[in-house]
């Protein structure tokens, strides 16, 4: 069959298509963005006539993508981890609905934070929901796991959650493809209660899911991603290795033959026939894997006779936060320390920055000077390439919490009496999350503020399309922001003085204004001009 | 045959197009391979590095252990040195000698030269002034990428052949540059 070199991302996509899906959902986010994209660009989906466009957020994504298991049809939807809680409310009780046609939850979780705020493990959410969790090791798994998730979905009725890790994600390597499937006839559910979450129906539903749990588990035990190697019959330590883990493991003994018992795990709930086996072959557990504690925890719970050590994340063995790497394995499987040069003193850091002529550069530097008169601390922001705003020479901004944060946290900074009070939000990120608190502020006729920076795309993900593109002014008004006080400017050096009187008309009046700083990311007309010179 | 390589530089300085290329070859050799990317927020300005790694064998890890690199190939003379405690003692160090100034506290620059002097196996050229001497001033990358192919373990031949296939969709023009380029940087060795 064919060969390919591809990212786990793009390996999860091509092989959800093979698999035969009939659309994609999704919002951009580091390091989930190369899912769709991939869709996107695929002549194969635009054959098929695959839906492949973004969603407004990872919420209306998982709705969407759960519309579409209605009718029967497979789906998937992909998020990057911090996503999943924006999508928590329809990911949880789609567990309950359960799915027609298969469902894949695709989250990329970014342990060290790479391009992130937090490192949450979104196994804990797969937990939580009680639904399985598939956890591919490296690209072909990714690939392959698309077929096997899309069965188990439909065997079952439930959606599965696909958890990917940065490195895995960002990282290519060759692929066998099979031959692909047809997508699936449009049947509707058997039960028609299926999707009603009544009360009285949820109860019944959320037993079924209890039933299921059972099910869950014989499949992990049985599942062919889940490898137990107890060719070792008894030693000091037994090895429980999870996803991207096993590869660190493997990497410090390539051979065939591996001096301990090891569990390789990609599919939860935990296999918990062999980690018995394996706690009662050894003298203690060492747990590695990428993320959180979570089997490491479980295990701390599973003690059956005896009290054996168990180590990993929380005694210290490994470290508490961030990624694996094979070194830090190394060390946790007592393997003699490499010696290695140092970095030398003299190289400097090199933190990433607004790119040289970024239109948000000229927003800062006059929202900087409109301020001045009031001292720092009046500005909450967003999560985007502005975040950035809060570098030296901009240092401009006060806050970046969550996807829409930097507007209900400037009309709760005014309900408390801070004047002025500035929000500074991305066109894409308010289309995700922002809409609701500016109503919110509306409602309350708050004092604010609200810068929307509008670079015509989703910028820090590479440059995506979003929901809102060209009718921000009418969103605004639509939602009962004065016409007056819906302002449009463009920030170049050139238009300082406008921009900065803009900024201060602004400040000035008691109520909400909306400034539109409008100019294209010099990424995109960069792009643009090398494919259509 | 395996080849660890630390593909070094800033945001938007080309590394992935090598990246690209040496698999390319790579596939082309029936070779097993893996390649870690950076996305996301570093890629703008801030310090890029990919791993890359080559094989006859299974390869297991996506990330190179420390002081097991075969080679630190860097398009930016300070970034190279940001890897050493990856590079293997007898390892490489192929680097631009071009700095990119983006920041206030940049080192002094002979101090960085001589850092990388001190590598027993280094390789320094100018690899913008070559790329610009053939005509090809966006393909300093390549020229890199040409400094680096001996020691890489591929013919000439078959890295050219991986440049005709990338560079293909953009035209014979640009086919033709990234080659000049390509053939000035195996000349530096």
């Amino acid at each position: 069959m064919e060969k390919l070199m591809l990212l786990g991302d793009e390996a999860l996509a091509q092989g959800a298509l093979d698999a035969g899906i009939s659309g994609a959902y999704g919002y951009p986010g580091t390091p989930s963005t190369e899912i769709m994209e991939y869709v996107q660009r695929s002549p194969q989906a635009a054959e098929r006539k695959v839906h492949r466009t973004w969603a407004s957020n990872e919420k209306t994504a998982v709705e969407a993508a759960l519309g579409m298991s209605y009718t029967g049809k497979r789906a998937f939807v992909c998020m990057k981890h911090i996503g999943l809680n924006v999508a928590a409310d329809p990911f949880m009780n789609s567990a309950v609905t359960g799915v027609n046609g298969g469902l894949l939850i695709v989250v990329a979780d970014d342990p060290s934070m790479h391009s992130s705020q937090n490192e949450q493990d979104s196994r804990f959410y797969g937990k939580f929901a009680l639904l399985p969790i598939l956890e591919p090791s490296n690209q072909q798994e990714c690939y392959d796991m698309a077929f096997y998730g899309f069965e188990l979905s439909e065997k079952y009725q439930v959606p599965v959650l696909v958890r990917l890790t940065t490195r895995l994600s960002h990282s290519r390597a060759n692929v066998v493809r099979r031959s692909s499937l047809p997508e699936k006839p449009m049947t509707f559910p058997k039960d028609p209660n299926q999707f009603m979450l009544l009360p009285a129906i949820a109860r019944k539903k959320y037993k079924v899911l209890l039933s299921k749990q059972k099910d869950f588990l014989t499949e992990a035990e049985n599942s062919p991603f889940n490898q137990i190697d107890f060719k070792v019959k008894k030693a000091k330590t037994g090895i429980i290795a999870c996803g991207l883990a096993y590869n660190y493991l493997r990497e410090n003994f390539p051979g065939p033959e591996l001096p301990f018992p090891v569990i390789k795990i990609s599919q939860y709930p935990l296999p918990e026939k062999a980690i018995k086996q394996l706690y009662q072959m050894c003298d203690e557990i060492l747990v590695l894997e990428e993320g959180m504690p979570l089997a490491e925890e479980q295990l701390k719970g599973m003690q059956w006779e005896g009290t054996k050590k168990i180590k990993g994340r929380l005694d210290g063995t490994l470290p508490r936060d961030g990624e694996l790497n094979p070194n830090l394995v190394a060390k946790a499987l007592g393997l003699a320390e490499e010696k290695v040069m140092p970095i030398p003193e003299i190289v400097a850091p090199r933190p990433p920055q607004l790119c040289a002529g970024c239109p948000h550069a000229d927003s800062f530097k006059t929202l900087n000077e409109a301020l001045q008169d009031y001292g720092k601390g009046h500005v909450f922001s967003d999560i985007g390439c502005y975040s950035l705003g809060f570098m030296p020479p901009y240092q401009a901004i006060n806050s970046c919490v969550d996807m829409g944060a930097s507007i209900t946290m400037a009309k709760g900074a005014a309900d408390a009496g801070l004047y002025p009070s500035v929000a500074v939000i991305g066109d894409s990120t308010f289309c995700h999350s922002g809409i609701t608190g500016l109503l919110d502020c509306v409602y309350d006729k708050s004092n604010v503020v609200i810068v929307i920076l509008d670079n015509s795309t989703t910028g820090m993900t590479g440059g995506q399309d979003y929901t809102g593109m060209g009718r921000l002014e009418d969103i605004c008004a639509g939602l009962g922001v004065a016409k007056d006080h819906i302002r449009v400017v463009v920030p170049l050096p050139k238009n300082k003085e406008e921009l900065v009187r803009v900024y201060k008309e602004e400040i000035a009046y008691n109520g909400i204004s909306v400034i539109i700083t409008r100019r294209e990311c010099v990424q995109i007309v960069k792009k643009r001009y090398k494919t259509e010179g | 045959m395996k080849k660890d390589i630390i593909l070094a530089g800033v945001g938007g300085q080309g590394i992935l197009t090598i990246a690209a290329l040496i698999g390319t070859a790579a596939l082309q050799k029936n070779l097993n391979f893996k390649q870690a990317e950076v996305h996301g927020m570093s890629q703008r300005g801030g310090d890029v590095q990919s791993h890359l790694r080559i094989s006859d064998q299974p390869i297991w890890s996506d990330l190179i252990p420390f002081g097991k690199a075969d080679m630190i190939l860097s398009v930016e003379p300070m970034e190279a040195l940001r890897y050493l405690p990856y590079l293997a003692p007898d390892g490489w160090i192929i680097s631009n000698s071009k700095p990119m100034l983006n920041i206030d506290n940049y080192p002094d620059l002979e101090a960085v030269y001589n850092a990388i002097k001190a590598i027993p196996h280094h390789l320094l050229i100018d690899a913008d002034a070559i790329a610009k001497e053939v005509k090809a001033p966006q393909a300093m990358n390549v020229v890199m990428l040409g400094a680096a192919t001996k020691y890489l373990g591929f013919e000439n031949s078959e890295m050219e052949q991986a440049i005709n296939s990338i560079f293909a969709r953009k035209g014979e023009a640009i086919v033709e540059a990234n080659l000049r380029a390509f053939q000035a940087g195996t000349a530096q060795v």
